[in-house]
């Protein structure tokens, strides 16, 4: 990259950069302030225009030693490609069989005109967060908390309340005395197999119940909850708590038609 | 009941809820009542409230809510020392913007059309819930889908996401035709979902 004269036209010092940089937050805003500086078309950029004062820009960040975010420099190879592919001679739209080719320069100006929305879109959301956070409601010290929309008996549990309780199963299994046994591996899908066939015979089971099962290893256990995180996600299951710490129960539900299948494993309840 | 105590009561709980209540909410709270006398009343009552001076009737996150007139804010800001709320900067809006508009959506699109990485910034949009995981998309590394939450629409005093400034209205402020891209939804099948939608 070499000296260019548009140097002149950007301010020298480096606290202006500082406050300009944030308005430059990408590469697309960079594009964005040339266009509009140089007061050019959208439609019609002049790529060999636009790309020597990007490239000039990205100099002078490095000039003065700003870090110069990766995707500058994939915008700056981008640049680079459509003026090349814009000096290419044209084919012969009479021997391309290919119909019109597209402009170069067009993914780039979708690009930059999608951007633009959203900014704006942005401001305008901007506009009714500041109205909005001029309205005031009154909150009543006394609320506890809202009724809610449902009168649920039961919340379905979130990944932290199961993460919780199984917590506690290892902790309980820790304090109980062990011996060391040859390690037996249970793959997740076995042990996906066995549960379900468990929760068929009983509809509804505690979560904790279900690391009884086995040989009281900690090996076994985890495969138990990762095969019970796997069930959830397969839909093979549902998990409740009642309350927000009373026991978490496992129920087998009819699996949706929709339901993500299973890796490698094309078992159906 | 007569009319006018349905008014008073209808008008007392949606003072006194602290999130905007909805409708489902207040057919709970009033299962005595007839469905279409609540919805009558709850039209009166937002009449009523097109006069009142200091207050005023809306509707956010699909339920209604009565709130000091933003124009009096000065005045009502005396009354007590603000919890300063975090601006969200110039990033966090427009990644927001574009959740809110192309949702559901990855990280990487939102990039996309960004032209910048913005994982750090949906981590803060996470943090104030303003945004929520809502799925993985059923691509090559089953990256999350992002979405707006009803807090979103609690900050933004939106009622639902077809509250949101339309693009139509945006491309004639810039003087351009959107590009058709913006305004078609992302395909359902092609998202995971990580939890069974509310029945």
């Amino acid at each position: 990259m070499t000296e260019h004269s548009e140097h002149a036209d950007f301010e020298s010092s480096p606290d202006a950069y500082k406050v300009k940089l944030d308005s430059f937050e990408g590469p697309l805003d960079l594009l964005i302030h040339l266009i509009r500086k140089n007061e050019v078309n959208v439609y019609d950029i002049p790529i060999a225009l636009i790309t020597e004062q990007y490239l000039s820009f990205i100099t002078l960040m490095q000039e003065l030693n700003l870090d110069v975010a990766g995707e500058f420099l994939v915008m700056a190879s981008t640049l680079i490609h459509i003026k090349s592919r814009l000096l290419l001679p044209r084919p012969d739209p009479s021997q391309d069989d290919q119909g019109i080719e597209e402009d170069p320069r067009e993914a780039l100006v979708r690009r930059l005109l999608e951007h633009q929305k959203y900014k704006a879109a942005a401001e305008l959301l901007h506009e009714r967060e500041t109205l909005r956070s001029a309205q005031f409601m009154r909150p009543d010290a006394r609320v506890a908390d809202a009724a809610g929309e449902e009168y649920e008996p039961e919340l379905e549990v979130d990944l932290f309340s199961l993460l919780a309780a199984f917590k506690g199963v290892l902790e309980r299994a820790s304090r109980r005395p062990h011996m060391v046994l040859p390690p037996e591996e249970i793959p997740i899908e076995t042990r996906i197999a066995q549960l379900l066939d468990r929760l068929s015979e009983t509809e509804a089971c505690g979560f904790e119940d279900l690391f009884a099962d086995g040989d009281g290893s900690r090996g076994f256990m985890i495969v138990t909850f990762l095969a019970l995180l796997e069930m959830i996600r397969l839909k093979l299951i549902r998990v409740f708590q009642s309350g927000g710490s009373g026991a978490i129960r496992v129920y087998k539900r009819a699996r949706p038609t929709d339901a993500p299948h299973p890796i490698g494993d094309p078992q159906n309840p | 009941m007569m009319d006018n105590s349905l008014k008073a009561i209808v008008e007392a709980l949606i003072f006194a809820s602290p999130e905007p209540l909805t409708p489902k909410m207040l057919f709970k709270l009033l299962a005595d009542e007839p469905k279409e006398d609540v919805t009558a009343t709850i039209e009166a009552l937002k009449a009523d409230y097109e006069t009142r001076p200091g207050l005023q009737f809306v509707e956010v996150a699909g339920g209604y809510q009565i709130v000091t007139r933003p124009e009096l804010h000065e005045w009502v800001r005396r009354l007590f020392h603000e919890r300063s709320t975090q601006k969200l900067t110039v990033q966090g809006l427009e990644t927001l913007a574009v959740i809110a508009y192309k949702q559901p959506i990855t990280a990487l699109e939102v990039g996309e059309i960004r032209g910048v990485n913005t994982s750090g910034v949906l981590t803060t949009l996470l943090e104030r819930h303003l945004i929520k995981i809502v799925g993985r998309k059923n691509v090559v590394g089953r990256p999350f889908l992002y979405a707006t939450t009803r807090e979103f629409l609690i900050r933004f005093g939106l009622n639902d996401l077809g509250d949101l400034p339309k693009i139509e209205d945006m491309a004639e402020a810039l003087g351009f035709d959107p590009p058709a891209r913006l305004i078609e939804q992302a395909p359902a099948e092609e998202m995971l979902p990580l939890e069974e939608p509310e029945a």
